[in-house]
């Protein structure tokens, strides 16, 4: 084979060049196929079972406080010219609500998604650069500067809009009201809390926002969101950061609190409870909705039915079409000769 | 123009020869680069959506999601231009420095040999763009002939005034003043720029035009810039997605517009409006918005990646040591790298026969002497391949020729046997002929024959001991069996086309008169006398031998002469040829009435040498559905010949049509006859004038079936007719129901014309192969054109696309380069419309959700580096390395080729499946993760639904999936192809891990923010359960589909695949590297019914006057020159420009040179291809 000389032209002689690599050839060949189907299939009808129990074990309990019925104790508050407005939402639990229990405010038709409200913040400004203290970039506009052209920190929709609801939950024990104790710390991530929001190195914090304005509809300034813990005030306020999380989706729920502590460490127990809403927070002007949702969460998270049932769904469709790949295979395969 | 009078000469009227060839240097490169690069559409339009990104009020994205996919492209574009132009301009230095000299060549001229041979030849060209134009006077007359070189003296002012420079390269005039006398400048005194002086050591010439003004530089033509459908098709769906997404982009600007009016004007607390947006006018700026978002249905990537694949492609031809010709050191090359996957859709061959089909090598191969046939040895033998036999040893005669081999022992026997027969056999060939012979040195003979089958007749003579050794005018000089005789010649009745015979009438040293004749049998048949009728019979029988095998037949006859009778006919000879009128008729009378009578002596059978592997080759691509074509300059029975030879033309055919009309009606009635034989009663139905749909484009004629096998062979002057308007269509359809067609004596413009007529009417890809100056044309029109390398014109291979040694490589090009080729661009096409898509969809669904404000579902980054660096090298891979069956394969089932041919692997509805299957993956991309994330939290009850975390989530399943899909797709995993799709996978994580860490965001805080969001995302169960659900999802239904339809309708690769396999394992692997034995010979069959003539003689009329002419005394008969062909007008060059038109009642083909002037330069200057 080898006999012709290698001349001055002759390409060389290699793997590449040739198109001789080695390579795996795989086919869909039904030895492949058919027993792949089934394994997905009955693969996914485990993980679809295995998910669809931790989801029907966790508890969730949601009641809408918008005030919209007139039935409804909020509905009082729904007037938004009304200031400082408290409501009540009463419940009751016939079992143990087991614990911990995450305590959470859903907003409804809000559309944090939306491009231009998303946008409008200021990242160096929330990182603690002074700079944008005084001059925040134009995204934030309109709430860029206020009308005296004082910068607004922090500037932009998005801080600007941070939902101010608060809530107290009492248990009724014998027709008084117990306070079950909120956790508000570690409720927004580790690396919003620790690296992306900070608060300028400048103490008192005061200091730092001189010449600033706080954002319209907040009724505090940013230095001011907590001031019984520093560390837990001006930019790194976990309720702040929750907020600054943008949510996806048009309808979306925001961890508030935990309940994880004293007696209720181990979740609510049986009994009525009582909500004391602040009602502070807008939302009928644009059709949406509020509601409070208490839940406990599984190794998979909060309750979502969706992933469990679509596992098995998708499980048996597999199996089915393995079964239908058989029968054709079967009937029609075609005859191996050349 | 003056000559040699320097002085007169200012320096800016001369033009340099140079031409400038490349388009930039180094300080306008980059502004003129960038402005090219911007005219093209695509860049331009990727200019415009930079633009729109920096107005805020649009800006959906930020700017570097634009730039940098933008200068990355433009930089590749760039580099591959430079390499280029540097390139082009490398090739333009040797040739501009080893001819400076030439545009000053002094006008004086003179030959080392003045008369003797001169040879024009087309040499090689080194670069077409390059074209060193010069016209080379030829002084033949006395007073100029120098005897030395240094003869500059002899004219000190010289003047040449000639016509401007045109593209006819038939004539030229002209006049040349010196010293007061004027000498004609006629074409014959001219040599065309390209041709190559043979046989003297120097020349002088004067240089008439150069450079853009050749001749041939004229008659170039336009080279057209070829595009492949494939481009083509990707133009329109380009135009297509332009609409598709100026369509998606109003649905979503609606929407918005109705989404501020119902929810946008009333969230106005939370988000107030910009100054003047008011709902409509968001509605318009939001359109812009998603333009920017959705500008990935049109990938910018496409291009360029397409155009780095087909270069892969290119390379990989360069490198095929399968496609390398050893005897000439020869590598294939692409030299265009933009048609590769055109190769792989072929429908149409067009080929020319010399120099392409065959060697152009005339071999004796058989004979057939006094019944008895020889030379069947060598047949035996033949059937295996690379055995030796043993050739006949020619030691026994000293003035053989070695070159010339013989396998038939027996044949020698007789001749030492000295057998009447079979020594009147060799001393007719020695002597019935118009061969020159020069002996330079004594022994050392060199024929000089007119047509190569003279001279392989010659040439055996020779070699079995009747040696032609010199001619005069009045003799012939031979030695037999080693005795040196004279013959007197007495007469040379001429060749020509009609009478297809030649005869001489000698005197032997003994006084004898004698007539040898040789020519085609049917002619010499009807001229023999009664006698012979049983030796005629078994010379049938071996005719029809050598017909079938493919061989080139003439019958050999003598008669003795009665001397009275001679005497008085020799009288009216000389009567008839000195005669004003009716000469060449009543000379024809005179012939007719010698040659009667004759005795057979028996046949002759030439065989015209095709190149190596040329009939399997045919074989291979008929099986592959590839029609081919010859279209030859040749004579139709040489080239009926090889069409046999190839095995285009078979004796079991139902019927070979032959058109050989001379006008319009009749070659009508011949088409339609031919048309009517093979679909009987379908003629009424039938019609053949041109439609024309809307838009005034010709009507594409379907592919129609017949039953049987055609052929039909057309010679020139018919298919002048037949490609009239109102004919073509008749011709097309007859030819396409054929499954061999052969075009003969047609013109290099027909050549063209026929491409032209089937790529008009036909959605087919033609593809044209030759080797000569006149297939530039045909090689220029077709779709893909083909130039056969290492001989001496490059002509061809100068305007061709790909370029190889031998015929054979083309199955190679076709079945595997080309298959190849198109299957990776397809799978490539489809995968990467794929992943654009289903990238882009998840935006459009997104919209809903996100106030239809252009919010990107990705993170910008992502968008950014998606179809850059995390999906290109995989697919880049696939299209570089996929093979679905290996070459060996692709030769074992031809076949494999057709899904090519009907553009099944990438067309409309390929491309619309394409699109269905992205918007269901993108469905799937969407909603699945919507789904598993709605109001769901992490394991800590943190959030999780979470605007980053879902932009995550969204980009990550996309990336799996298209890695999974793209697994699917490709069929051929080698290291490279595994290491860039986990590779690319890896590097998503990499690149998402870094981009989203702590220490990236500290430096950037502003272009990061999505600082954390993988790590608090990814180590949730529930976002991996999500990823593995979309990714399964997305796939799992292509899996079924897939599988069940290579269950249903299994495709021809769906059944080779699985052998291929099934060999691998089962088999012994040896096998599967060998090469698939050679076509076992087709065995002939034995005729029964029409007796064909194998009679095919390349020889032109003319050439007896020469020989006997006293011209022809001033040649010294040792300078002749070996293995000559030169050609006669008859057959000569011609146009080859389009403004060389070609009428079809002219007679420049078929009749008589006019003029043929006897001087033996007016004889050897023709240009070399005898045989278009």
């Amino acid at each position: 084979m080898k006999e012709e000389l290698e001349t001055a032209n002759r390409p060389d002689n290699t793997a590449f060049t040739q198109q001789r690599l080695p390579a795996w050839q795989p086919m869909l060949s039904a030895g492949i196929v058919i027993p792949g189907f089934v394994l997905i299939g009955l693969a996914f009808i485990g993980i679809g079972v295995a998910l669809f129990i931790a989801s029907q074990n966790i508890t969730v309990l949601e009641k809408d406080y918008t005030g919209v019925e007139i039935t409804s104790d909020c509905y009082k508050c729904s007037n938004p010219s009304d200031k400082n407005c408290t409501c009540k939402l009463d419940f009751s639990l016939s079992n143990l609500f087991e614990g911990p229990v995450f305590f959470y405010y859903g907003l409804s038709n809000y559309f944090q998604s939306q491009r231009s409200y998303g946008v409008s913040k200021d990242d160096y400004q929330l990182s603690g650069d002074l700079d944008y203290f005084k001059t925040p970039i134009s995204a934030c506009s309109p709430y860029q500067y206020d009308a005296n052209q004082n910068p607004i920190v922090p500037c932009g929709s998005l801080a600007n809009s941070m939902f101010n609801d608060t809530f107290k939950l009492y248990q009724i024990v014998n027709g008084t009201k117990k306070l079950v104790p909120f956790d508000g710390k570690g409720i927004a991530w580790w690396t919003d809390y620790n690296i992306k929001y900070r608060n300028p190195s400048v103490t008192p914090l005061k200091n730092a926002f001189n010449g600033t304005v706080k954002p319209p509809f907040w009724s505090k300034p940013a230095y001011e969101l907590d001031t019984s813990d520093p560390s837990n005030n001006g930019f790194v306020n976990q309720d702040f950061l929750v907020w600054m999380r943008r949510a996806a989706l048009p309808d979306f729920r925001k961890l508030y609190r935990r309940i994880t502590e004293g007696d209720y460490a181990s979740g609510l127990p049986a009994g009525n409870y009582s909500l004391e809403i602040g009602y502070n927070y807008p939302v009928l002007s644009f059709g949406g909705r509020k509601k409070v949702v208490f839940s406990n969460v599984s190794w998979m998270g909060g309750k979502n039915q969706f992933l469990g049932i679509a596992y098995l769904v998708v499980g048996s469709l597999c199996v089915v079409m393995s079964t239908v790949m058989l029968i054709v295979y079967a009937k029609f395969k075609f005859p191996e000769d050349d | 123009l003056e000559a040699n009078s320097r002085d007169h000469e200012p320096e800016k009227e001369r033009r340099t020869n140079a031409i400038k060839t490349s388009k930039y240097n180094t300080f306008n490169f980059l502004p003129l680069n960038l402005f090219e690069q911007f005219q093209r559409i695509a860049n331009a339009y990727f200019l415009i959506l930079l633009l729109l990104q920096v107005i805020p009020a649009i800006s959906s994205l930020s700017w570097f999601t634009t730039v940098v996919p933008l200068v990355l492209v433009l930089s590749v574009t760039a580099a591959k231009d430079a390499t280029d132009d540097i390139v082009s301009m490398k090739r333009t230095l040797p040739l501009g420095l080893t001819h400076p000299p030439l545009p000053t060549l002094p006008l004086y001229l003179g030959l080392t040999h003045p008369l003797y041979l001169i040879r024009k030849v087309f040499k090689p060209l080194d670069f077409f763009h390059l074209l060193l134009g010069c016209l080379i006077l030829m002084m033949t007359h006395s007073p100029l002939l120098p005897d030395k070189p240094c003869v500059s003296s002899l004219l000190s002012e010289g003047e040449v005034s000639c016509e401007p420079p045109n593209n006819r390269l038939d004539r030229f005039t002209g006049t040349l003043t010196n010293a007061g006398q004027k000498y004609s400048l006629d074409n014959d005194k001219i040599l065309l720029r390209g041709c190559t002086l043979r046989n003297t050591e120097w020349c002088f010439g004067l240089v008439l035009f150069g450079g853009p003004e050749t001749k041939l530089m004229q008659n170039c033509g336009k080279t057209t810039f070829k595009r492949t459908s494939i481009d083509r098709l990707m133009n329109v769906l380009v135009l297509c997605i332009f609409g598709f997404l100026a369509f998606m982009c109003t649905i979503l600007s609606i929407g918005n517009r109705i989404w501020e009016q119902l929810w946008g004007s009333e969230f106005t607390a939370f988000l107030p409006r910009q100054g003047g947006v008011d709902a409509p006018f968001s509605g318009f700026l939001t359109f812009w918005s998603y333009v920017i978002i959705l500008n990935t249905v049109v990938p910018i990537s496409l291009y360029v990646s397409v155009e780095v694949i087909r270069l892969g492609n290119s390379f990989y031809i360069d490198w095929d040591r399968k496609m390398h010709h050893a005897r000439s050191d020869t590598p294939a090359k692409a030299r265009t790298t933009t048609l590769n996957e055109e190769l792989g859709q072929i429908k149409y061959i067009f080929s020319d026969k010399t120099g392409t089909l065959t060697q152009n090598i005339m071999t004796f191969n058989k004979c057939s002497i006094n019944g008895k046939s020889y030379g069947e040895v060598q047949m035996v033998h033949r059937k295996s391949y690379g055995e030796h036999t043993e050739t006949v040893d020619w030691s026994f005669n000293p003035l053989a020729d070695h070159h010339f081999s013989f396998h038939d022992h027996s044949l020698v026997e007789d001749v030492k046997l000295e057998s009447p027969e079979v020594q009147s056999f060799f001393r007719l060939l020695a002597l019935c002929h118009t061969v020159m012979a020069e002996e330079k040195i004594e022994g050392e003979l060199l024929y000089q024959a007119q047509s190569p089958d003279e001279g392989a007749l010659v040439t055996a003579a020779r070699n079995f001991g009747f040696v032609f050794r010199s001619r005069t005018p009045e003799s012939v000089t031979i030695v037999e069996m080693g005795e040196q005789h004279s013959y007197e010649l007495l007469a040379i009745l001429d060749f020509n086309n009609v009478r297809k015979r030649m005869s001489v009438i000698v005197r032997s040293p003994e006084g004898k008169l004698c007539l040898y004749c040789k020519g085609a049998d049917t002619m010499v048949y009807e001229r023999l006398h009664q006698s012979c009728t049983k030796l005629m019979d078994v010379t049938t029988e071996h005719l029809n031998e050598f017909a079938g095998e493919g061989l080139r037949t003439l019958a050999l006859a003598y008669k003795d002469l009665d001397e009275e009778y001679f005497t008085s006919w020799k009288q009216r000879h000389h009567e008839a040829s000195t005669s004003l009128e009716d000469r060449e008729d009543k000379l024809d009378l005179l012939y007719e009435e010698i040659e009667k009578d004759l005795k057979l002596l028996g046949a002759t059978a030439i065989e015209d040498k095709l190149q190596d592997g040329v009939p399997q080759t045919i074989e291979q691509l008929a099986k592959a559905d590839i029609k081919i074509w010859v279209l030859t300059g040749d004579k139709q029975e040489t080239a009926e010949n090889i069409g046999y030879s190839c095995n285009m033309l078979r004796e079991e055919m139902n019927d070979i049509f032959i058109v050989s009309a001379n006008n319009s009606d009749d070659v009508r009635q011949e088409l339609r006859n031919a048309w009517s034989t093979m679909k009987p009663g379908a003629e009424e139905a039938a019609n053949f004038m041109p439609e024309r749909t809307l838009g005034n484009k010709p009507k594409v004629v379907r592919d129609e079936e017949v039953n049987g096998e055609y052929g039909l062979v057309i010679n020139g002057h018919s298919l002048a007719y037949a490609l009239e308007g109102s004919m073509e269509l008749l011709f097309l359809r007859t030819a396409c129901l054929c499954k061999t067609v052969i075009c003969c004596r047609v013109t290099p413009l027909q050549k063209a014309q026929v491409v032209e007529l089937v790529k008009k009417y036909k959605q087919a890809v033609t593809l044209a192969i030759g080797d000569g100056a006149n297939d530039v044309s045909m090689i220029k029109a077709a779709h893909i054109g083909v130039g056969i390398s290492g001989q001496e014109g490059m002509q061809a291979v100068l305007s061709s696309d790909y370029s190889f040694a031998q015929f054979r490589f083309l199955e190679r090009l076709l079945l595997v380069h080309g298959r190849w080729s198109y299957l990776r661009m397809c799978k490539f096409l489809r995968y990467f419309f794929y992943k654009n898509f289903t990238f882009t969809f998840v935006h459009f669904w997104y919209a809903f959700f996100c106030g239809f404000s252009a919010q990107t579902v990705y993170d910008e980054w992502f968008i950014t580096l998606y179809n850059l660096v995390y999906t290109a090298l995989p697919v880049l891979g696939m299209s570089l390395f996929d093979q679905d069956v290996n070459d060996m394969w692709s030769f074992q089932h031809p076949q494999l080729y057709v899904p090519g041919q009907l553009n099944q692997y990438f067309s409309k509805t390929a491309f619309f499946k394409c699109a269905l299957h992205s918007v269901y993956s993108s469905v799937v991309l969407f909603f699945i993760p919507y789904a598993a994330m709605y109001d769901t939290v992490r394991d800590d009850g943190r959030d999780i639904a979470d605007y980053q975390s879902f932009a995550l989530l969204a980009q990550t399943c996309l990336v799996i999936t298209v890695c999974i899909q793209l697994g699917l797709d490709m069929s051929y995993w080698t290291a490279v192809n595994q290491f860039f799709v986990w590779g690319s996978l890896a590097m998503y994580f990499t690149a998402t891990f870094t981009m989203y860490s702590n220490g990236t965001y500290l430096i950037f805080p502003a272009s990061f923010p999505f600082i954390g969001t993988a790590r608090n995302s990814l180590n949730q169960p529930n976002v991996w359960l999500t990823i593995l659900l979309t990714s399964i999802l997305c796939v799992l239904p292509v899996v079924a589909y897939r599988f069940l339809l290579i269950q249903l309708r299994p495709t021809i690769n769906d059944k080779v695949r699985p052998l291929t396999n099934h060999t691998l394992s089962s088999r012994n692997t040896d096998q599967l590297h060998a090469a698939p034995p050679p076509p076992a010979r087709r065995a002939r069959i034995h005729r029964t019914s029409t007796r064909r003539s194998g009679y095919a003689f390349s020889h032109a009329a003319g050439y007896g006057d020469l020989v006997t002419s006293n011209c022809f005394l001033r040649r010294p008969a040792v300078t002749l020159t070996t293995a000559f062909t030169p050609l006669g007008r008859t057959t000569g060059f011609s146009p080859m420009g389009r403004s060389a038109g070609y009428s079809p009642t002219g007679n420049a083909l078929n009749s008589r040179p006019q003029d043929v002037e006897v001087t033996s330069l007016q004889m050897y200057h023709r240009m070399r291809d005898p045989t278009f």
